[in-house]
């Protein structure tokens, strides 16, 4: 019977500097021109991004604009049809164990075996992945400790809700200490107390360990969570920039006040700040660009009384708007259907 | 910071990071370059994990034996009083029966040990498996080790009621039949994960595998001598892969009875190619090559990637 090991890439004899770690400003995502097809169908249509090391980088848009094939791509779970994708220092496609290695995976759907327990589970992947021995233990208490489950350890999965079995997941797929990890969807199907715990984990967590994160989601709100955002429709990267600058780049924030006297709010805001003002919904209202820096300067050179006030911003979903013509509901009802069941059958036929 | 060493692809780098950053506590991991220990420790992992989920369902242990229980007890002891005439005094027809049964109370646990690939499939547990830095090679190995063992370990609870049917627990018998368990098992997991690698529906598995394994175990003579046959069944008896491991373990059983020479030839005759008997060496060593390459077909379905 003959074992079969695979030589790995870099045996040059010498000691093999670790890529992902040396160089801190190289990035430690990089895409250029990737696309993939599935048949007729186009999932990627060129697309190019780069990742720093330990941001929180976010993939948004709706189901089946491309963000899972995308993330597939980086996990070398499928090969690109054309373009290259580098991950932690190396090639997706020609050095894939290195990639794996380097990487932690949570995925969309549960990929855990519930008739194990918790720690089993666990060991299981501890020893897949070649966690030196004398690591495992003290890691696993670790990574249970940090998602809240140590005292569960020996229940089995099936006996875990739906959020703790994703919990489970994020700690697995921080075992082997990857340089990025990887979460598709990590929220989704989970109600929203649950989809707050699972963030303060994935916050709490960029704090602890030196890593890098990269997300899909389809949900506005969690987008915020994340350094950077590039929003992808139909195959391609339609804008990428901090939640801040995107929502910048669609409008200014809007400022309310209620005073003692409006008119003369109206005319002391035009003459102080040079700001256009004008009653509606029964305040006194105009638009700045930062209305957090702004908010200070009012309270500090106004002179007119101000019972009370109010910012509000342009939200992702004005930004998702103005980039993609349609709110990310629209998108997701109507354009991609074909694609995501096409994804769907893909998905079933891989299985 | 983790340091790649170059002779040994593992390296052992496990230290505290105190102090400095807000890493602090932070286990350092890292993970070391792929390498034959490291595929020995997947291949031990697969294995374990079988003997675990073995170990925990029990139920399954026993309906398991089921099975080959009512084969012994109900079919023995029913067509026995048929065929008490053709039998030697104090050999009854379940004794006859017995190692084909014994070979049968392993086939279905060996085979739903590689259905479980199927199961996992559809609950994701195979890509948590297939994304691992890891040989494929290592993880199919694994599972067709693992499936032996859990096969066997059946067989073991089966052998414990050899008495009933007055098969002697003779040490070097029992040594030999589990031996020959173990190879039956393997070879049947290793059928089982090549069909698994291809077969993506847990009903379309277990319904080919059953339509399978139920005609194999009839042709292999199991039930009945392999002499006197018509020339149709003959023939197929001795295309039935089955039938070159069971033969052996019906001559281990009788070299272990004491019965006329003659009856011995009648009832655990030689497994023959147009009259030329097959060596119980080649018999064996066939079964353990069909196992091999076998699980090679699986490893190279598994190792393919879109």
């Amino acid at each position: 019977m003959a074992l079969v090991t695979h030589t790995s890439t870099n045996a040059g004899g010498a000691v093999a500097p670790d890529r992902a770690t040396a160089p801190a400003h190289e990035p430690v995502i990089s895409v250029s021109g990737l696309t993939k097809q599935y048949g007729e169908v186009q999932a990627v249509r060129g697309i190019d991004f780069e990742v720093a090391r330990g941001e929180t980088f976010g993939f948004l848009g709706p189901n089946g604009a491309g963000k899972t094939t995308t993330i597939k791509i980086l996990c070398t779970l499928a090969n690109a049809t054309t373009g290259v994708a580098r991950v932690a220092g190396y090639d997706a496609r020609t050095e894939r164990d290195s990639v794996r290695r380097n990487i932690g995976l949570v995925f969309q759907d549960t990929t855990l075996d519930t008739y194990l327990t918790a720690e089993q589970n666990l060991r299981f992947h501890a020893e897949l992945y070649g966690v030196p021995k004398a690591a495992v233990g003290p890691r696993m208490r670790q990574v249970m400790d940090m998602v809240g489950l140590w005292d569960r350890k020996d229940s089995l999965v099936s006996t875990y809700s739906g959020g703790m079995q994703r919990r489970l997941e994020i700690a697995r797929g921080l075992l082997h200490a990857p340089h990025v990890l990887f979460l598709d969807e990590p929220t989704v199907g989970l109600d929203p107390q649950t989809r707050s715990s699972i963030w303060a984990y994935i916050n709490d967590l960029k704090r602890r360990e030196d890593i890098t994160i990269f997300l899909t989601t389809h949900y506005m709100d969690e987008a915020e969570h994340c350094d950077r955002i590039a929003i992808i429709d139909h195959g391609k990267i339609v804008a990428i920039d901090t939640p801040e600058a995107l929502k910048a780049s669609v409008g200014k924030d809007r400022v309310q006040i209620h005073t003692a006297d409006d008119p003369a709010a109206i005319a002391a805001l035009a003459d102080t700040f040079g700001l256009e003002a004008a009653m509606h919904e029964g305040a006194v209202t105009f638009s700045v660009a930062s209305g957090e820096q702004f908010v200070p300067r009012l309270f500090a050179e106004f002179s007119v009384p101000i019972r009370s006030v109010s910012v509000s911003r342009p939200s992702l979903d004005d930004v998702f708007m103005s980039y993609t013509g349609s709110t990310i509901r629209d998108a997701e009802a109507s354009s991609t259907d074909a694609m995501r069941q096409m994804a769907q059958r893909f998905r079933a036929g891989r299985r | 910071m983790p340091t790649h060493l170059p002779a040994p692809p593992r390296s052992t780098d496990v230290t505290t990071t105190a102090g400095a950053s807000q890493l602090v506590g932070q286990i350092r991991v890292a993970v070391p370059e792929r390498g034959l220990q490291h595929d020995l420790r997947a291949v031990g992992i697969v294995w374990r994990r079988e003997l675990i989920r073995f170990r925990t369902d029990r139920l399954r242990a026993i309906t398991s034996l089921i099975q080959p229980v009512l084969f012994l007890f109900v079919l023995g002891t029913g067509l026995g009083a048929l065929a008490g005439g053709s039998l030697p005094a104090g050999i009854s027809f379940k004794t006859f029966i017995y190692p084909g049964v014994l070979a049968m109370s392993v086939l279905f646990t060996a085979i739903f040990s590689a259905a479980s690939i199927v199961w996992d499939r559809e609950f994701g547990f195979l890509r948590e498996i297939l994304v691992a830095p890891v040989s494929r090679a290592s993880i199919v190995i694994g599972k067709c080790l693992g499936g032996a063992t859990i096969a066997t370990f059946q067989g073991i609870i089966f052998l414990i009621l050899a008495g009933f049917a007055h098969v002697p627990y003779n040490p070097i018998l029992i040594v030999t039949l589990i031996g020959e368990l173990l190879l039956l098992s393997f070879t049947l997991t290793a059928f089982g994960v090549m069909m698994a690698a291809r077969i993506k529906q847990f009903q379309a598995f277990m319904a080919l595998t059953q339509m399978l394994v139920m005609p194999l175990f009839f042709l292999s003579g199991a039930l009945y001598p392999l002499n006197g046959l018509p020339a149709w069944l003959s023939v197929l008896t001795r295309i039935d892969p089955l039938t070159y491991i069971v033969g052996p373990m019906r001559h281990a059983v009788f070299s272990h009875l004491t019965m006329p020479a003659a009856f011995e030839q009648h009832l655990s005759p030689a497994i023959t190619w147009a009259g030329w008997a097959v060596p119980l060496g080649l018999s064996l060593g066939m079964v353990a090559v069909m196992g091999l390459g076998m699980m090679a077909i699986a490893i190279a379905e598994f190792s393919k990637t879109e």
